[in-house]
């Protein structure tokens, strides 16, 4: 007889509810019963609330049970887990699970289906199609693809990537050129990128190895951040597997254009996010941001003509250059087009990873797939795009993602993450943790930023202990208005967008006396 | 972060420059290096800086200043066992500030401290991606998610019982 192949994640999120001892107890309980299985650590499926989700493949296809603790393997060996048989934690078919079901996966289409360092498995299910289709088109050709694509940077600012790689392969050619993919997640609400490097951590190399013949880059960087040791750890294994595969190396798939792709590991700070900061770490400085122009896509790492992207537009490519342009372009609204992997986050019941066209509006995120708060209580506020991304009010939940609708409305799509509050936040303290955070992460080079976040907690303190509040929304709303015009980078610019959203949309919190509201 | 041993191995000058001589040909290798030796001793001894400096032909002035712009470079030997709460908003929105209060109450030190014995380590993280099973917390390098003031309590009772 066969063994059954079951399923448990290796996902860091799977991982730290449980996951490794599912797997141990596994192992340990079906060997003692007879009962002959294989176990699989596959990436995460994304419903992570469902976490340790354990998957059994049947004739009837993958069978899903979650959440399972170690202590439930030994009854749900007995009552016939290796056969899909029912049990209280069966969810029935893993496909045919409707959070899951109702969701668009180009981007996450492997990511808990496969084992995430098979190169066998990677290719049964569609990797590599990018890249051999990539490998016989003009160079030009593979950035007008990207460009009709309508694919937008998924780091958050939102920049046309074909526009970017056009500038690089315009960009005279020097004795190399570079594509540095920027895994710095640090973004609160933020774990797309991680998933996918852990769970389909060649589609990572995939794109960037598109990008490089697409410019004419030969060598590649992955900056990871260090916070995230399983990432760092399935990545170098995925690259070293890679090389042996001769997807990597003096001639990509036996095409004689050479691509070499080193990992490097950050150290703890948040502003090596910003890609001219990540460009200065990865030189071996310190993380200290650049003032543009030049633009990277002149002078980037080293000073050479570079490619910066972020983990999910470059994971975009493949799907984009194997299905063509059109096919992706025909998703999504406005000028965001294609799917954007949403991250539902916080204190929500239903979190996880739900990848679907832009144009979803975050009430369907946030209510529908996400199910509402995890502690029962109402819906406050919901901060989308990360630590300096404004918070919205449940009254704008009808705003469709979409960057031009976000920044109509004050507030950005960012890099898709959602953090879901209770009524029971203190909105006054989001504020001014908004401060507290720049202050602690500022990289000091302007002052608006190093100065302005400092003094911003002082002021929003002020206000909160009732001091002189008029005087003091005043003062704050200048320093708002003098760190977004006058910072060097998005750290100091955006940090205000936050905080006005307090002002703006929950100013009740500042418990301002009678007449005073701002 | 791994778990760092209590005899994790004392400086040498000579494990210096070995950790330095299989990563200078890197393209921009500082921050390699520091990250080695950060492994091999867990904090970047003052000693090594002029060593580094020399090596890679940097001015010690800018050895210093990228050993100490980033969080994860200590500059003396790490507590036996470090515990770093997310303290990022997405944690915040499930109560990490009251298991802030909570360590900190327990424990008797705050963020960035450690017990006079220098078993425990309490530090800030903002973010370790787990943002849908939060709070969450790094325990020498092991994620976990889902923690409760209870879950904290067992952490510190292990790093603090541990008799090695």
């Amino acid at each position: 007889m066969t063994p059954t192949t079951v399923y448990v994640p290796r996902d860091a999120s799977a991982r730290s509810v449980g996951a490794d001892e599912v797997a141990v107890v596994l192992a340990g309980l079906a060997a003692e019963r007879g009962i002959e299985v294989t176990i699989v650590r596959n990436g995460s499926r994304g419903m992570l609330w469902l976490e340790p989700l354990v998957e059994v493949d049947t004739p009837a296809g993958r069978i899903a049970y979650g959440p399972v603790a170690a202590g439930d393997v030994a009854e749900l060996l007995d009552s016939g887990l290796a056969e899909g048989a029912p049990h209280r934690l069966r969810l029935g078919p893993t496909e045919q699970i409707p959070w899951l079901a109702r969701q668009t996966r180009l981007t996450f289409a492997r990511v808990g289906v496969t084992d995430p360092l098979s190169p066998d498995d990677y290719e049964a299910h569609g990797g590599l199609l990018g890249l051999r289709r990539a490998l016989s088109m003009e160079a030009p050709a593979i950035v007008e693809a990207v460009t009709d694509s309508g694919l937008r940077g998924r780091g958050g600012a939102g920049f046309p990537a074909g526009v970017k790689w056009s500038t690089v392969l315009a960009a005279p050619t020097t004795d190399v050129k570079f594509v540095c993919c920027n895994a710095d997640e640090g973004d609160s609400g933020t774990f797309a990128d991680r998933m996918l490097m852990e769970g389909d951590p060649f589609l990572v190399i995939e794109g960037m190895a598109i990008a490089a013949l697409a410019v004419g880059a030969t060598e590649g960087y992955l900056y990871v951040r260090s916070e995230y040791p399983d990432a760092i750890a399935t990545m170098r294994t995925a690259i070293e597997i890679a090389y042996l595969q001769g997807w990597l190396g003096p001639s990509v798939l036996g095409s004689g254009s050479a691509f070499d792709l080193s990992l490097r590991v950050g150290a703890g700070a948040y502003i090596c996010g910003e890609e001219t900061a990540m460009l200065e770490s990865l030189e071996g400085r310190r993380g200290v941001i650049r003032a543009k122009p030049p633009l990277p896509a002149h002078a980037g790492l080293f000073g050479r003509p570079t490619v910066v992207n972020n983990v999910l537009t470059l994971a975009a490519v493949p799907w984009i250059i194997a299905e063509g342009a059109g096919a992706y372009q025909q998703l999504g609204v406005g000028r965001s087009r294609g799917t954007q992997v949403f991250q539902l986050a916080g204190n929500v019941a239903r979190g996880g990873i739900v990848e679907v066209a832009f144009g979803v509006s975050l009430g369907q995120l946030v209510n529908d797939f996400g199910g509402g708060t995890r502690s029962g209580r109402p819906v406050r506020a919901a901060q989308v795009g990360g630590p300096l991304g404004a918070y919205v009010p449940t009254s704008s939940f009808d705003l469709p993602m979409d960057y031009e609708a976000f920044a109509a409305a004050n507030a950005m799509v960012g890099h898709g993450g959602i953090v879901v509050f209770d009524d029971s936040v203190d909105m006054a303290r989001q504020a001014r943790f908004a401060m507290e955070f720049c202050a602690e992460e500022s990289c000091g080079k302007c002052t608006p930023c190093r100065v302005g976040a400092v003094r911003g907690v002082e002021v929003i303190d002020r206000i909160i202990a009732g001091q002189d509040p008029e005087a003091n929304l005043e003062l704050l709303e200048d320093l708002c208005e003098l760190m977004v015009d006058g910072s060097l980078c998005a750290m100091g610019g955006l940090t205000p967008m936050p905080v006005r959203s307090v002002l703006t949309h929950f100013i009740d919190d500042f418990h301002l006396p009678q007449g005073q509201r701002a | 972060m791994a778990k760092l041993d209590q005899d994790a191995p004392v400086f040498s000058e000579d494990r210096v420059k070995a950790l330095i001589e299989t990563r200078r040909n890197q393209r921009g290798p500082l921050l390699e290096v520091l990250h080695a030796l950060a492994e091999e001793f867990g904090y970047i001894d003052e000693r090594a800086i002029p060593i580094v400096a020399r090596a890679l032909n940097l001015s010690r002035a800018e050895v210093h200043g990228v050993a100490t712009f980033y969080r994860d470079f200590r500059s003396a030997p790490p507590p036996a066992s470090v515990v770093r709460l997310c303290r990022a908003e997405a944690c915040q929105a499930l109560g990490a500030e009251r298991l802030v209060g909570h360590a900190r109450d327990r424990l008797g030190i705050g963020l960035g401290e450690h017990t006079a014995d220098n078993r425990l380590g309490l530090e800030q993280v903002f973010c370790l991606g787990n943002c849908a099973l939060g709070p969450s917390a790094l325990v020498d390098g092991r994620l976990v998610g889902r923690l409760s003031e209870e879950g904290l309590d067992a952490i510190f009772d292990a790093a603090t019982k541990d008799a090695r």
